[in-house]
C-alpha cells in the first residue's frame, strides 16, 4: 500500500464525514464553476453577435437599448429613423460598409428582420437549404426558427406586428420560406431575415388607402437602425460624436455598451462570488475540524506508525494525502454539478434558444476549480500535518 | 543486545530521571518493572531511538542511539525494534492484511506479501487476513499485533503490558509466544509491565532454569531512581 492508497483506506474509514465534506467542498466549487461558466458563456455570446461591427446607428435614446435591440435582439429598439439618413452615412468618407436594419414584425415571437445580404454576410452565415432572398416577402430562417417552427423551404407563414407574440396578423401579406440557415451559433439561429423592402410592403399594403398616398410613404420609408463598418479604426474618435452632433439620430459603439453591460452584471456576479468563496470557506473550516480530528482519534495509530519506523514527514504526508483526495472529488464534483446548474438555468430562462447560455464547455478558465478545490483543502490540512508531524510518541506511550 | 551506561533523560518540565545501568545479551529476556510513573514508557522510547538521552551512552543491537540523525533513526528502528503496544493499535480501516502493510509503507520498502503471510503463519493467524480488527478476539488482535511487530525480523521486541486485562490463563499463554516468538528470531525481548505473574511464567518456560538469560530491571517513581536493592 502506498501512502496515497492508505490515506485513502483512512478517509472512508469516516464515511459520514468524508462524503459530507466532499459535498461542502463540492457545493462550493460549483457555485465557482457555475459564475466562470456563466461569465465565459456569456461574454463569448456578446463577442460572437459583435461580429465586427464597429458602430450601430439608430433613433436617439438608449445607447444600450440600441445595441440590445438592433444587435443582440433582447430588446426593442428605441425607434425608427429615415431611409434617406442612413443612406447618407454612407457617403461618410470613414464608413466602409452600411447595413440597414428594419424590425417591427414576428412570427411567433421569432422576430422577422428586414435586411440586405451582408448582414449574414457579417456572421459567415452558410445556407443549408434553399437560397437566399431575392424579392420581397421570400424569407430565409435561422437554423432555431427552422427547427423549432418545423417550416420548410416553399411553407408560408404570416407575420404579427410587433416583436412579441400576439400582435395583430397582417391578413394577406404571406412570407414564403426560401432557404433556411445553417447553425453558426450566432443570433441569426433565432432570426427570420427577408428583404428590407418586405417590411415596407406589409405595412403599406396595410395602411395605404390609395396610389396617391402609398408614393407619399414611398418617400417616407424609414429603417429601424443601421450596422456600420469603418475604413480605419480611427473612426472610431471622430464618426459617433459627428453623428450625434449633425444628425437626428444617435450612434452607439457595441463593444462600448456590452463592456458596461457586463459592468453591471458583474455588480451581480461580485454578490454570488462572495456567496461562494463564504461556501468555500465554510468548507474549509471543515475539512479542517475533520483532519484534526482524525489526527486527535488516530493519535494511538499515527504514534505506532512512528514506532514503526515512519519518518514524521511520512505521516504528515498521509494527511495532506488524506486532503488532497477530498479535494479531487470535491472538484470533480463540483465541476460536474456547476456545468448541470449552468444547463439547468440556460433551459429553465430559455436562455438556450438565444445561445446565451447553454452548451457544456470548458474554458481554460475553469482550471480555476482544482486550482481551489486543492489550495482549500491542502490549506485546511496544514495545520493537522504539522501536529501529526510533531505527535509526542513518548506522551502516547504513556498515556493509559 | 541491549547496553546502558549512566542513561539520563530530562523531560522539558524539569524532572529528570536517572536509569540504572543494564546489559542484555543479544537474545535475553529483560523485565522491565515499577510502578506507574517511574520511566519505564520512557526507558522503551529511548531504546526504540524515539527520544534522545540527555546523558550517558545507549547501545541497541550493536548501534549506538543519538549517533544516527533522525531520519537514520527511523529507519534503524523500523528494521531492528518490534513493538507490542499494549493497546495493541491495529488500525480499524484497515483488514489484518493491510495492518501488517502498514509496517512496510512505514519503514519505506517495498510490500512482501510472502513475508505477511509467514508471520501470521507462525502466529497462528493466516485465516484471519481478511478480517477488520473488529471481528477479532483479544487473543487474536494480539497475536496480530504481535506478527506485525516481528515482520521485519527486529533485532530487539519491545512488549509493554502485554498481560494487562487478561486472565491467568491467557496471560500465561501472551508471555509464552512473546518467549518463543522472540527466541525463535533470535531477538532480544523486553517486557515491560508491573503484573508479578510475567515474572513467574517466564521462570517456568527458561530451558533448564538458565536464569542467566533473565534479567530483571526495576524503575521507581523519584526524581534519583537507582537500580533495584
Amino acid at each position: 500500500m502506498n501512502t496515497l492508497a492508505l490515506s485513502w483506506r483512512y478517509l472512508w474509514a469516516r464515511p459520514l464525514a468524508a462524503t459530507l465534506n466532499v459535498l461542502l467542498l463540492g457545493l462550493g466549487l460549483a457555485s465557482i464553476t457555475f459564475l466562470l461558466l456563466v461569465a465565459h458563456q456569456v461574454e463569448r455570446a456578446f463577442d460572437r453577435d459583435l461580429a465586427g461591427i464597429d458602430v450601430v446607428v439608430g433613433a436617439k435614446g438608449s445607447p444600450m437599448q440600441l445595441i440590445l435591440s438592433g444587435v443582440l435582439h433582447l430588446d426593442v429598439p428605441p425607434g425608427n429613423v429615415p431611409l434617406a439618413a442612413v443612406q447618407a452615412l454612407q457617403k461618410n468618407p470613414l464608413v466602409a460598409e452600411v447595413i440597414p436594419i428594419s424590425l417591427g414584425d414576428n412570427f411567433q415571437s421569432y422576430r422577422i428582420v428586414g435586411s440586405p445580404p451582408a448582414y449574414p454576410a457579417l456572421y459567415q452565415a452558410a445556407l443549408a437549404q434553399g437560397r437566399m432572398w431575392r424579392a420581397p416577402m421570400e424569407a430565409v430562417l435561422g437554423a432555431t426558427v427552422a427547427r423549432t417552427l418545423g417550416l420548410r423551404l416553399g411553407d408560408s407563414f404570416v407575420g404579427s406586428h410587433g416583436l412579441g407574440a400576439g400582435g395583430h396578423a397582417h391578413g394577406d401579406s404571406t412570407y414564403t420560406v426560401v432557404g433556411v440557415l445553417a447553425a453558426n451559433a450566432s443570433v441569426l439561429d433565432r432570426l427570420i431575415l427577408t428583404d428590407t423592402a418586405s417590411v415596407w410592403k406589409v405595412h403599406e399594403d396595410y395602411t395605404a388607402v390609395d396610389a396617391e398616398d402609398r408614393k407619399a410613404m414611398e418617400a417616407e420609408r424609414e429603417v429601424t437602425l443601421a450596422l456600420v463598418r469603418y475604413k480605419s479604426p480611427l473612426a472610431a474618435m471622430s464618426f459617433p460624436r459627428w453623428v450625434n452632433a449633425n444628425t437626428e439620430m444617435q450612434a452607439a459603439a457595441p463593444a462600448l455598451e456590452v463592456t458596461r453591460l457586463l459592468h453591471m452584471l458583474g455588480l451581480g456576479t461580485d454578490v454570488l462570488r462572495a456567496f461562494a468563496g463564504m461556501l468555500l470557506l465554510t468548507a474549509g473550516l471543515s475539512v479542517f475540524i475533520a483532519l484534526w480530528n482524525a489526527v486527535r482519534e488516530r493519535r494511538g495509530d499515527l504514534a505506532l506508525l512512528r514506532m514503526l519506523g515512519a519518518p514524521p514527514g511520512r505521516i504528515a504526508a498521509l494527511l495532506l494525502a488524506e486532503a488532497l483526495w477530498l479535494g479531487l472529488m470535491a472538484a470533480l464534483l463540483g465541476l460536474a454539478l456547476g456545468q448541470c446548474f449552468v444547463l439547468a438555468l440556460g433551459q429553465m430562462l430559455g436562455l438556450d434558444q438565444s445561445l446565451l447560455l447553454g452548451a457544456a464547455l470548458w474554458p481554460a478558465e475553469l482550471l480555476w476549480v482544482p486550482a481551489l478545490a486543492l489550495g482549500v483543502s491542502l490549506g485546511a490540512a496544514l495545520l493537522p500535518a504539522l501536529g501529526a508531524y510533531r505527535s509526542d510518541v513518548l506522551q502516547l506511550l504513556q498515556s493509559r | 543486545m541491549i547496553q546502558s551506561l549512566g542513561l539520563q533523560f530530562a523531560y522539558a518540565k524539569g524532572a529528570r530521571l536517572h536509569f540504572p545501568d543494564v546489559d542484555v545479551p543479544q537474545g535475553g529476556v529483560l523485565l522491565l518493572g515499577g510502578p506507574s510513573g517511574s520511566g519505564k514508557s520512557t526507558w522503551l522510547a529511548l531504546v526504540a531511538g524515539l527520544v534522545a538521552p540527555s546523558a550517558g551512552s545507549l547501545r541497541v543491537a550493536g548501534q549506538t542511539l543519538g549517533a544516527l540523525g533522525g531520519l537514520k533513526t527511523d529507519a534503524w528502528r523500523a528494521q531492528t525494534i518490534g513493538f507490542l503496544p499494549q493497546k495493541l493499535h491495529l488500525s480499524a480501516a484497515l483488514t489484518v492484511q493491510r495492518n501488517l502493510e502498514l509496517a512496510f509503507w512505514a519503514a519505506g520498502v517495498a510490500q512482501d506479501p510472502a513475508r505477511i503471510r509467514t508471520a501470521l503463519d507462525a502466529l497462528g493467524v493466516a485465516d484471519l487476513a481478511q478480517r477488520y480488527p473488529t471481528q477479532l478476539s483479544g487473543g487474536q488482535a494480539q497475536r496480530v499485533a504481535l506478527a506485525r511487530a516481528v515482520l521485519m525480523r527486529p533485532r530487539v521486541l519491545l512488549a509493554d503490558e502485554p498481560t494487562a486485562s487478561l486472565d491467568d490463563h491467557n496471560a500465561a499463554d501472551a508471555v509464552q509466544l512473546l518467549f518463543t516468538t522472540a527466541h525463535r528470531l533470535g531477538a532480544s525481548l523486553v517486557i515491560a509491565t508491573h503484573d508479578a505473574r510475567v515474572g513467574h511464567t517466564l521462570h517456568g518456560l527458561a530451558p533448564g532454569g538458565a536464569d542467566s538469560m533473565f534479567q530483571r530491571l526495576v524503575l521507581y517513581p523519584t526524581a534519583s531512581s537507582g537500580a533495584a536493592p
